[in-house]
């Protein structure tokens, strides 16, 4: 798809940040930044628990809080204004997913479209175990322990006895 | 023989679902915003001089075209846009989506003069490549972008009389996409 360019150019930052290893060294190369720890602190650990919970829709696999992306940049701005006007987790939330979709949520929530996401795992484990239970039962009726005959039981203890 | 069959129903399961995840686009996210109503937004025009606000428009069926001079995928869509304008009378509003990036130098002007420089190169593009724009806005910091839950330019959206989302598209619109989505699309929001 070619409207890949704009991606690969908001992108460009989270490529960055992973070929420098995250260092401190790719913070001292932007220092667009390093701005936003000089405001309030109490705004920020806010900010930064809210965005752990939120997926940059640039990068994709990154979260809102830890993505160098442009995009990234200017939700972060966006939360940060929704803090200080009061407004609660849920409701920021919630603003972003009336926006973006369910997509921006790392922890997508409990409703019937998701209920293959959440519990379809623990469905396979059981569906697992019923197979495995089966399985065992129907190969221990096979495996019955065979009698020995006499001979075969003199033959064997005089091996053992060597 | 038996045997095989269940194994081999679900590998064959696993490989159409597999087959039907690698077509898809991991890029293209669902927007909650179909059938919504477009966020409100008044922001100033590229030509200058009055505002812009979709609220203008109601009764019309438009198009939104999310759009920057630095978006090289958008000179891809742009002579398709421009080719559409001339054959159709559906008014194509553009949406300047943050023409100043922040490691621009004008980034570090102050607003009136970042907002001039923006209109400048802004014309100099559309008088090169064409333009297919009733009107374009000036969304400079990307606030209206984020409104309308913008995450790769070019995007694209349909907006109904009753000024309803309609459609979004992300990425390039093409002559096929126009031909057998957006055009009939458009056709029936007018015909009702």
């Amino acid at each position: 798809m070619s409207a890949a360019s704009v991606f690969i150019r908001w992108c460009r930052a989270c490529l960055l940040c992973v070929g420098l290893g995250c260092s401190w060294g790719a913070w001292a190369q932007t220092p667009r930044e390093a701005a936003p720890l000089a405001e309030d602190p109490v705004v920020e650990a806010r900010l930064i628990e809210i965005s752990q919970e939120l997926r940059c829709l640039v990068c994709q696999n990154e979260s809102l809080a830890s993505s160098h992306a442009e995009l990234a940049d200017d939700l972060r701005r966006e939360v940060r204004g929704l803090i200080r006007a009061g407004k609660s987790d849920t409701e920021i939330k919630s603003f972003l997913v009336s926006r973006y979709g369910d997509f921006v949520l790392y922890r997508p929530e409990v409703k019937p479209l998701t209920w293959v996401l959440w519990f379809g795992p623990f469905v396979l484990l059981l569906v697992g175990l019923w197979v495995l239970v089966r399985y065992v039962r129907a190969r221990k009726a096979q495996v019955a322990p065979v009698a020995l005959s006499d001979e075969q039981r003199r033959r064997a203890q005089d091996l053992l006895r060597g | 023989m038996k045997k095989f069959l269940l194994p081999l129903a679900l590998f064959l399961g696993l490989l159409v679902f597999l087959a039907v995840g690698l077509q898809r686009d991991p890029r293209e996210i669902p927007s909650p915003l179909i059938g919504q109503p477009a966020p409100a937004f008044r922001l100033p025009t590229l030509e200058g001089g009055q505002t812009f606000g979709p609220e203008d428009l109601r009764g019309k069926v438009w198009l939104l075209n999310v759009w920057a001079t630095w978006c090289v995928a958008c000179r891809e869509e742009h002579p398709v846009l421009v080719a559409f304008a001339q054959k159709n009378s559906v008014p194509i509003v553009g949406l300047s989506y943050k023409e100043i990036q922040p490691q621009d130098e004008a980034a570090k002007f102050e607003p009136s003069r970042k907002l001039q420089v923006a209109r400048e190169r802004s014309v100099v593009w559309l008088q090169r490549h064409g333009n297919p724009y009733v009107t374009s806005v000036m969304d400079l910091d990307g606030r209206v972008g984020i409104q309308y839950g913008v995450y790769g330019v070019p995007e694209t959206y349909v907006i109904d009389q009753q000024g309803v989302i309609r459609y979004k598209r992300v990425g390039v619109v093409t002559p096929e996409l126009l031909a057998n989505k957006i055009g009939p699309l458009v056709a029936e929001l007018n015909r009702s």
